[in-house]
């Protein structure tokens, strides 16, 4: 089971947050597409994830009150999974897969040397707020391992050299 | 073995429905809609395709079960939530041939009367969300999908729903849980979907590949796919082989072939010439096997025959070189962090198990611990919990610690138990009365 922190919040990441007209005219298709209001709430976090970057507790209220839900609601769904940022994230969420077919064909010493070259631990950011390092279990994709998701997208039969050549093109990236 | 599945692999603009139409896609659709939806299920329940999402139930009867006098609406779910380890299969059909899921989609709605459809696909599948997505949109564009569907009055809207990262929303009822809005909570059944699925409605959840071989079904007929594998085991099946061999991938072979087979032949073998010590036949939730046991066929019988599963057909392939109780760390640690904690005997005994074998990698195994490690799996296998997981992370820990007894007392013996600083709780194995364990 994964619990997660309960962050302490800043006063601006409290206040519910305005869901402007583009952010209502998508929400009204999504509900088009459920007979429950309650249903459009995984794709409304996402939505809102998309925009702000975060699931703050802001979000979360603006969320609950669009859909008619309580806050507690809310925050209990966003806490069950683990794609929802609760804390703001660095540029690039590095998620490494650990589970055992990218363990055994290399994803150990991918991570041996992300830790050594970003200077971070799972579940940390790099100061400069450019990459973040979190362990996950299996992306699905276990015959091209080891994979490393980096935001949305998959990189797959990494080594150590050929992670360096996309961290730097990354890094390089305005 | 043709290709069926995956013919569109390596073919230019292969996900296009130009492609698929120039290859004879959406014909089983056409084909269906002439049919009675009755007529339709009979077809699926006579090819004998059985669910290849991990369970192997027959398709066809899990269409039946849906009430026919049900007044209100009812729903087809397509899963697409592929998170056992070892599995990839779905993604490779979703990569290469979208319509296929789609139109099997369209197919099975059909056959069960539901004019609403979802495809639940997990969180980190961006890639494949929006490939579905435009698959569903050229669909929609090109007549199959929407209302009066070919002009035989039968509405369709499918929409794809991206879960946020659950393994347990793989199991149907967490999905529809999920679907709803909520936590991922696995639901007691009975009721089951088939008659209290989605929104209450009744609901049938088939897994992409298995909605895949649908069209085939209908423009080949139950007799040609009946003919593919063995008995009672029939058809095409998309097997994900990944670990310690030359050729990871995804092999298309009729049910029944043998694991040396796939492994030597199609994998390529063992890397570096090293020697096969053990493999996952179906995901790790499956009980292991080992080397001497690898002329088993593969397919679901031969694998329950055997004391194990076929499960979702993600074959782990494990050389000589790996310790057996760092591998059932690494199981363990999967399941600890996927279990949903409804249940005592696997949101607990999974969390118990990772720590204790977390302790005996380091060097700290006690002798009690492997018998330890048993009685947990044992009180949290056999229906001791309300969905499978409690048997799925059971299953594989059990089977690791009985067939590689050795290597646990090993490294007991060589390791340096730390000092307990209290009195050990000894769990209980006298009698328990009403538990049956």
């Amino acid at each position: 089971m994964s619990t997660r922190p309960i962050v302490a919040a800043s006063p601006d990441s409290i206040a519910a947050v305005t869901l402007d007209a583009r952010m209502e005219e998508r929400i009204t298709e999504l509900l088009r597409r459920y007979p429950t209001t309650r249903a459009a709430i995984l794709p409304v976090l996402w939505l809102c994830q998309e925009r702000y970057g975060w699931i703050s507790p802001g979000v979360m209220r603006a969320v609950a009150s669009r859909l008619g839900e309580s806050p507690a609601f809310v925050e209990g769904v966003v806490s069950f999974y683990t794609m929802y940022h609760t804390r703001p994230p660095a540029r690039y969420v590095l998620q490494v897969c650990t589970t055992l077919s990218c363990a055994y064909c290399g994803g150990r010493a991918l991570v041996e040397h992300l830790k050594g070259r970003l200077g971070i631990g799972f579940g940390e950011k790099t100061p400069d707020g450019e990459f973040q390092l979190m362990a996950v279990q299996c992306l699905g994709a276990c015959g091209d391992a080891p994979v490393v998701q980096i935001n949305d997208d998959y990189y797959e039969n990494l080594d150590v050299t050929s992670l360096d050549k996309v961290l730097d093109e990354l890094a390089a990236r305005r | 073995m043709e290709a069926v599945l995956l013919r569109a692999r390596g073919l230019p603009e292969s996900r296009t429905i130009a492609t698929y139409l120039a290859a004879g896609g959406y014909e089983g659709l056409k084909k269906a809609l002439t049919m009675a939806p009755d007529a339709v299920t009979k077809e699926v329940l006579d090819s004998e395709l059985r669910g290849r999402g991990g369970a192997g139930f027959p398709t066809g009867r899990k269409w039946s079960f849906v009430p026919k006098d049900h007044p209100g609406p009812r729903y087809l779910i397509c899963n697409a939530d592929e998170s056992e380890p070892g599995t990839f299969k779905d993604r490779e059909i979703i990569e290469h041939d979208p319509h296929q899921v789609v139109e099997g989609t369209a197919i099975a709605s059909y056959a069960i009367r539901a004019n609403t459809a979802y495809i639940y696909i997990r969180g980190e599948f961006v890639r494949w969300t929006r490939i579905l997505e435009e698959a569903i949109e050229e669909a929609r564009k090109g007549g199959f999908l929407g209302k009066n569907i070919l002009g035989s009055g039968f509405d369709l809207d499918v929409w794809v729903h991206r879960g946020a990262g659950a393994y347990i929303c793989g199991e149907e009822t967490a999905l529809l849980e999920s679907l709803e809005g909520k936590r991922g909570f696995p639901r007691l059944k009975p009721p089951f979907p088939a008659v209290v699925g989605a929104f209450g409605k009744p609901t049938v959840v088939n897994n992409v590949e298995t909605l895949a071989c649908v069209p085939h079904i209908m423009t080949r007929g139950a007799p040609w796919f009946a003919s593919i594998g063995r008995p009672r085991n029939t058809g095409p099946k998309l097997f994900c082989v990944s670990g310690h061999v030359n050729r990871p991938g995804v092999y298309e072979l009729p049910l029944g072939v043998t694991f040396r087979e796939i492994i030597e032949e199609h994998a390529g073998g063992i890397r570096g010439g090293r020697k096969l010590k053990a493999y996952f036949p179906g995901g790790t939730s499956a009980p292991i096997m080992t080397a001497a046991e690898v002329d088993v066929q593969a397919d679901f019988d031969a694998c329950a025959q055997a004391g194990t599963m076929l499960g979702s057909g993600g074959i782990i392939v494990l050389d000589e070189t790996v310790d057996m109780v760092e591998v059932c760390a690494n199981v363990a640690h999967f399941y600890a962090h996927e279990s949903c904690g409804q249940c005592t005997p696997c949101r607990e005994g999974a969390d118990w198990c990772m720590d204790i074998l977390d302790r005996m990698v380091e060097g700290h195994g006690r002798p009690a611990d492997p018998e330890t490690l048993l009685r947990i799996c044992r009180f949290s296998s056999n229906g001791m919990t309300i969905c499978p997981l409690g048997d799925a992370y059971a299953l594989p820990i059990s089977s690791i610690v009985n067939k590689f007894r050795e290597e646990f007392d090993r490294r007991i013996e060589t390791g340096s138990p730390l000092p307990q600083k209290k009195l050990p709780v000894l769990p209980w194995t006298g009698p328990r009365p009403g538990f049956g364990v």
